[in-house]
């Protein structure tokens, strides 16, 4: 059985807020819900479904269920960090495709700019984890795990650290017509290698913002988003998978997306040269380079050449990526970049994303994301959607 | 520039039940893995049940404590002093994770040679670390 065709996008979300001291992580899930609700153009009790990830407080779908008052019949709260959306969004299209439920929420909300989260101070998980005592006395944090990966990468392809920040560059054009974007500046590559070094070879600007708000998606099926007011977002793809050690076989130069790429594009009956926009997780400036790799878009190897000279810049570059400027330069809320992936998706499907970084007739496009750490556990998904 | 490697505070390993004799080893100045019987390979990080096969016949062997820095990273941020993640290929093929000590951090290279060594964490646990060999 396919979803090619089974479920729509409906409703998307994005929490204007990059800092929310005085909101409860509850509060911005349920704001954020109430906003794709009233962007489908539905309302709370039209929702069967509720997916969420390990941001939403307690045991996930119970008690946010219970903030929000829903009443269900279908729910799931897979955790593979910020690209757990994206697998919502393929797990609500199966529940969808399967004639179990009709219209699924999907939520992500977090407070880590107010809560003072870094990416340089290590996370234990405490006992019971049973990677972590061969782990974290090593100081395992999360920017020097993505830069031993862009290490590896640079040693073994030759990929170079202008080309990583030719990555932030791109987001940068973009995130200037972003009024909610945290950087809202244009960067020169000059100015990524000039800023300081955090863990070698990632500088300050090769990394993502840290900030707060959230998202949501309404997934529905066909004959209600047809019935909805809205341009018509369709799934045609979707894949997921777990990358990790391999029992000490470690091998950091791919991701999942080698796995998930080329399933979610059999089942969209589609090439990467036909994807007009792409909404690539870029916690880091080698995450993107990788998944870009790992997606068919190039060669492998070749990711650092593809993205150099604004490669990636809609308007001007044969790709253009994250035109809301991305988790680099906009958003990152809850450390988790994978809903605001699939919301710009649909703004450049529906012809709503800014005018100076929509694509022209964007028919196809693509999210992907990349979540937990590349360095040593973490999950992709794709998904592939389509203007009808 | 040089980046001489200096002591830092290391945290203790949490144990998690089988874990021990790994880190006992250690304070012999040993580095343990685990070896399956049933399908003949050798993992890492050790387990209870082998993640090639998952049979239970696995049983520790110690390794050569040689290998190669496989990728590796300075941190130089978030810390009082910098240091050097890395992993390593040891000469048994498998990759574990570790840190780079007792050299200049900034002459560390991928597949530079490497051999064990041990650094005691804050509550006195030997942790296997690499320098160059």
């Amino acid at each position: 059985m396919s979803i090619n065709g089974k479920a729509y996008i409906v409703g998307a979300f994005e929490h204007p807020t990059r800092k929310a001291p005085d909101k409860s992580v509850a509060q911005l899930h349920a704001e954020c819900a109430a906003g794709a609700i009233a962007d489908a153009g539905l309302t709370k009790n039209d929702i069967d479904a509720y997916y969420c990830a390990g941001d939403a407080p307690g045991s996930g779908v119970l008690n946010m269920s219970n903030y929000m008052g829903l009443r269900l019949k279908h729910m799931d709260a897979t955790d593979c960090g910020g690209t757990s959306y994206l697998v919502h969004v393929n797990h609500a299209a199966q529940a969808i495709a399967m004639g179990k439920i009709s219209i699924a929420l999907i939520t992500l909300s977090g407070r880590p700019r107010s809560e003072g989260s870094s990416g340089t101070v290590v996370r234990s998980r405490g006992t019971g984890v049973p990677d972590e005592p061969f782990e974290i006395p090593y100081g395992p944090v999360t920017v020097n795990m993505y830069a031993m990966c862009a290490m590896r990468h640079m040693h073994q392809f030759g990929t170079t650290s202008e080309q990583l920040a030719w990555v932030k560059v791109a987001a940068s054009h973009h995130a200037q017509y972003n009024p909610n974007a945290v950087l809202q500046e244009v960067v020169t590559v000059k100015e990524v290698i000039d800023s300081p070094m955090i863990s070698d070879p990632l500088h300050r600007l090769d990394c993502c913002v840290v900030s707060d708000g959230g998202g949501a998606l309404i997934v529905a099926r066909p004959e209600i988003a047809k019935s909805l007011k809205r341009p018509l977002v369709k799934i045609l793809g979707a894949a997921e998978a777990p990358k990790h050690q391999m029992g000490g076989k470690v091998d950091l130069t791919y991701s999942a997306a080698k796995w998930t790429g080329p399933r979610a594009f059999e089942e969209a009956k589609v090439k990467p040269a036909d994807i007009k926009y792409a909404s690539i997780y870029d916690s880091f400036t080698i995450t993107v380079i990788m998944q870009l790799e790992d997606l068919g878009f190039c060669k492998k190897g070749e990711g650092g050449k593809f993205v150099s000279d604004g490669n990636l810049i809609s308007g001007t570059g044969k790709l253009p990526f994250n035109t809301d400027g991305g988790g680099l330069c906009n958003n990152h809320p809850a450390n988790r970049g994978g809903i605001t992936k699939v919301i710009e998706a649909v703004r450049q499907l529906r012809g709503e994303a800014h005018p100076k970084v929509q694509v022209k007739n964007c028919n196809l496009a693509l999210a992907h994301g990349t979540g937990g750490s590349l360095g040593t556990r973490h999950g992709g998904a794709t998904v592939i959607m389509e203007r009808e | 520039m040089a980046t001489p490697y200096k002591d830092r505070k290391i945290a203790d390993p949490l144990l998690n039940i089988g874990d021990e004799p790994y880190y006992e080893a250690a304070g012999q100045g040993k580095l343990l893995l685990k070896k399956c019987a049933a399908c003949g390979e050798v993992h890492f990080y050790p387990r209870g049940i082998c993640p090639f096969c998952l049979s239970d016949k696995v049983s520790w062997q110690e390794a050569k404590g040689t290998g190669t820095i496989y990728t590796y990273s300075v941190t130089r941020r978030g810390g009082p002093v910098p240091y050097c993640i890395a992993y390593v290929k040891l000469d048994e093929g498998v990759s574990m994770m570790t840190n780079i000590v007792d050299c200049d951090l900034d002459t560390v290279r991928c597949d530079q040679k490497v051999k064990v060594v041990f650094k005691k964490s804050e509550g006195g646990v030997s942790i296997p670390m690499f320098t160059p060999a």
